[in-house]
C-alpha cells in the first residue's frame, strides 16, 4: 500500500514538475500563450483543463484497455483518443449549458478551446506506452493538469507586469513571452533528476 | 498473413534502397506497442470499422440526447439585442457583462433601454422597439479631466522612476506631483478606455476625443487621483481643478491651481461659480456657458473647452433698446437710443449673453443665438 501511495505520489510530481508538459515537453504551448495574458482568463483555464483532462484520461484508458486490445485494434488509438475527447467537450458544452449557466458563462468558453490542445492527446497515449493502470493514469492525468496550471499561472503573473514595462517595440506582446517561456523552462530543468520514473 | 514491414522492406530491395529500411519504424506510433511477427489483416479491418462506426454512433446519439434534454430556451430577442450592443465590456450599464445585460434588458421590465451609452442613441432607439419600452433622448455626456496642470505648470516632489502607470505611481506616497489632486499623466485611463478616446500628449495630461468618448466611465473607475468626472458635453467651461490646499501652497505647486479668490462666483451672472473646500466648482444645472469666468480668473484655471467662441452680430431686428449694453460684461456693444446697435468684435467674448437678453432676438453668430430663437418661437406656439 505505501509503494502504491508513492508511486502515484512520484507520478503526480513528475508530470506536473519534473517533466512539466510546457516547460519539459513544450506541448499544449497555442493554449498556453493565448490564455495566459490575463490571471482570471489562465485560472478558468486551468480548472476546466484539469477536470477534463482527468475525465477523458479515464475514459480514454477505459476505451483501450477493455475494447482495443481484445480487438488488437491499438493501432487506431489516436483517432479514438481525439473522438473521445472531442465528445466529451461538445457533451459537457450542452450539459454545463443547462444545468450551471453561471459556470458555464465563466468557463464555457475554454471547453472547446480545450480539444486543440496537444496535452490531452499526449497524456492518454503516455499512459498507454507506460502501461499505466487505471489508478496511475489518473494519477498522471492530475499531475499534468496541475503542472498546466503552474505554468499558465506563472506564464499570466509575470505576463500582466511586463505588459507595463518598457519592453522594445519588436519584442512586444507574444516574442517576449516566448522568451520569457524559454528562461522558465531553463529555470525548470533544475528539476530534472529529482525523480527518476 | 501479410507482413507489413516485409512488404516495405521488399519494394524498397527492388529499388534497391534497402538501405533506407533502417528508418522504418519497427514499432508502433506513441509508445510501446509490442511489434509483432505477423498479423492478421481482414479482422482488424473488420473490427476497426465496426468500432470507429459504433463509437461515432454512440456518440453522436449521446450528444444529440444531450442536446435535446438539455436545451436551454433562449428568447431570440437576446441574440438581436446582443448584436445592437456596442459590447465593449465596459460596465456603463451597471452588469457584469453585455450578455447579461441583454438578457436583462428582455426579460426585465423595470430595466431601461437607454443604459448601453457606447451604443449611442441609435441603438438604444431600436432596443427600445424591440422590448417594447420607451428610449427618452439621452444628452450626450463626455469625460472631462479636471486639472489643467500640466508638465510646464507643475512641480515635481521627486523623480519617480518605476512602472509608467498612474496606479503604481500613486503607491509611492500619493505620485511624484507636488499638488496630490492634481493628475499624474502616466496614462492608466488611455490604457482602460475601450474606444482608445484618451491620449496623453506632451504637456502631461489626457486629451478626449469627443468624437470617440462615449461616456461608459471606465476612466473614472480607473483613476486612482479620482480626477475625471463625466459631464453633459454641452457644458464646456469647467474649473479645471481639485485642490483642496490653500492658495499660498497651490501656487507654490501649480501655476494654474485654483485660489479660491472668489472673483467667479461674484462675476457669475447665473450664480453658478461656488467656492467651498478651497477650490471653485461650477454647478452644470445653473452654467449657460457664458464663458465669462474663463477670462476674469486670476489663475487661469477656468478652462472652456468651447474650441471657437463665435462673436455676436447685430440683425436689423434691432429696435436700440439698449438692454443689451447693460448686460454686456465687457462692454462691446454700443448705439444710440432706438437706433441699430452694433459690437465691437475686438472685445465680445462670445459669452452668449446679449443674445440671451434681447427682447427681438436680434443676435446672430454667438453660439446660442439658434437655441435662443428656436425657445422664443416654442413660447410664442404654446400661448
Amino acid at each position: 500500500m505505501g509503494a502504491e501511495l508513492t508511486k502515484l505520489f512520484e507520478l503526480v510530481i513528475s508530470s506536473s514538475l519534473v517533466n512539466n508538459f510546457v516547460f519539459t515537453w513544450f506541448l499544449g504551448l497555442c493554449i498556453y500563450f493565448g490564455v495566459s495574458k490575463k490571471m482570471e482568463t489562465a485560472i478558468g483555464m486551468s480548472v476546466t483543463f484539469t477536470a477534463v483532462m482527468m475525465i477523458s484520461a479515464a475514459v480514454s484508458w477505459l476505451v483501450f484497455n477493455y475494447i482495443m486490445v481484445p480487438l488488437g485494434i491499438e493501432f487506431l488509438m489516436i483517432i479514438v483518443f481525439i473522438g473521445v475527447v472531442a465528445g466529451l467537450v461538445q457533451g459537457s458544452d450542452t450539459i454545463m449549458r443547462k444545468v450551471s449557466p453561471v459556470l458555464y458563462h465563466k468557463l464555457g468558453i475554454y471547453l472547446a478551446l480545450i480539444s486543440t490542445n496537444c496535452i490531452i492527446l499526449a497524456v492518454p497515449l503516455m499512459n498507454v506506452g507506460n502501461h499505466y493502470n487505471f489508478i496511475e493514469s489518473m494519477a498522471f492525468a492530475l499531475g499534468s493538469g496541475l503542472g498546466f496550471s503552474l505554468a499558465m499561472i506563472i506564464m499570466a503573473s509575470i505576463r500582466e507586469k511586463i505588459e507595463l514595462a518598457d519592453v522594445p517595440a519588436p519584442f512586444r506582446g507574444l516574442p517576449m513571452a516566448f522568451i520569457i517561456s524559454g528562461m522558465i523552462a531553463l529555470a525548470f530543468t533544475g528539476f530534472s533528476g529529482l525523480i527518476t520514473l | 498473413m501479410y507482413d507489413i514491414h516485409r512488404i516495405v522492406c521488399d519494394i524498397l530491395e527492388l529499388f534497391r534502397l534497402a538501405d533506407l529500411a533502417q528508418i522504418l519504424p519497427q514499432v508502433g506510433v506513441g509508445g510501446e506497442i509490442e511489434a509483432k511477427e505477423s498479423i492478421d489483416v481482414w479482422p482488424l479491418i473488420e473490427y476497426s470499422l465496426i468500432f470507429l462506426a459504433g463509437m461515432g454512433g454512440l456518440f453522436g446519439f449521446v450528444l444529440a440526447f444531450a442536446a435535446k434534454k438539455f436545451a436551454v430556451e433562449i428568447d431570440p430577442r437576446v441574440e438581436q439585442v446582443n448584436d445592437l450592443l456596442a459590447h465593449a465590456h465596459c460596465g456603463a450599464c451597471g452588469y457584469a457583462g453585455c450578455e447579461q445585460y441583454a438578457e436583462a434588458v428582455v426579460n426585465d421590465p423595470s430595466v431601461p433601454a437607454t443604459l448601453c451609452t457606447p451604443a449611442g442613441e441609435r441603438a438604444a432607439r431600436k432596443i427600445a422597439e424591440l422590448t417594447g419600452k420607451k428610449a427618452e433622448a439621452l444628452e450626450k455626456k463626455i469625460a472631462r479631466v479636471m486639472c489643467g496642470g500640466s508638465l510646464s505648470k507643475t512641480v515635481k516632489r521627486y523623480t519617480y522612476e518605476g512602472i509608467p502607470d498612474c496606479r503604481a505611481a500613486v503607491l509611492t506616497g500619493g505620485g511624484d506631483k507636488a499638488c496630490i489632486y492634481g493628475c499624474l499623466g502616466y496614462g492608466t485611463c488611455s490604457r482602460v478606455c475601450p474606444f482608445e478616446a484618451i491620449k496623453i500628449c506632451e504637456d502631461g495630461l489626457p486629451h478626449i476625443d469627443p468624437d470617440k468618448c462615449t461616456a461608459c466611465g471606465m476612466c473614472v473607475t480607473a483613476c486612482p487621483k479620482k480626477v475625471m468626472e463625466i459631464l453633459p458635453a454641452s457644458k464646456a467651461v469647467l474649473v479645471a481643478c481639485r485642490s483642496k490646499d490653500k492658495a499660498a501652497f497651490t501656487r507654490k505647486s501649480c501655476t494654474v491651481g485654483c485660489i479660491a479668490c472668489g472673483i467667479c462666483e461674484k462675476i457669475c451672472p447665473f450664480d453658478a461659480a461656488a467656492v467651498t473646500n478651497n477650490f471653485s466648482k461650477i454647478d452644470p444645472e445653473k452654467c449657460r456657458i457664458c464663458g465669462l469666468c474663463v477670462s476674469k480668473c486670476p489663475a487661469g484655471t477656468i478652462e472652456d473647452f468651447m474650441t471657437t467662441r463665435a462673436k455676436a452680430t447685430i440683425n436689423d431686428a434691432c429696435i436700440g433698446c439698449g438692454i443689451c449694453v447693460k448686460i454686456c460684461p465687457v462692454d462691446a456693444i454700443a448705439g444710440e437710443p432706438k437706433k441699430k446697435h452694433a459690437v465691437d468684435p475686438a472685445k465680445c467674448i462670445g459669452c452668449g449673453l446679449c443674445a440671451a437678453k434681447c427682447p427681438v432676438q436680434a443676435f446672430d453668430g454667438v453660439f446660442n443665438a439658434e437655441q435662443v430663437r428656436a425657445a422664443k418661437k416654442k413660447l410664442k406656439e404654446a400661448s
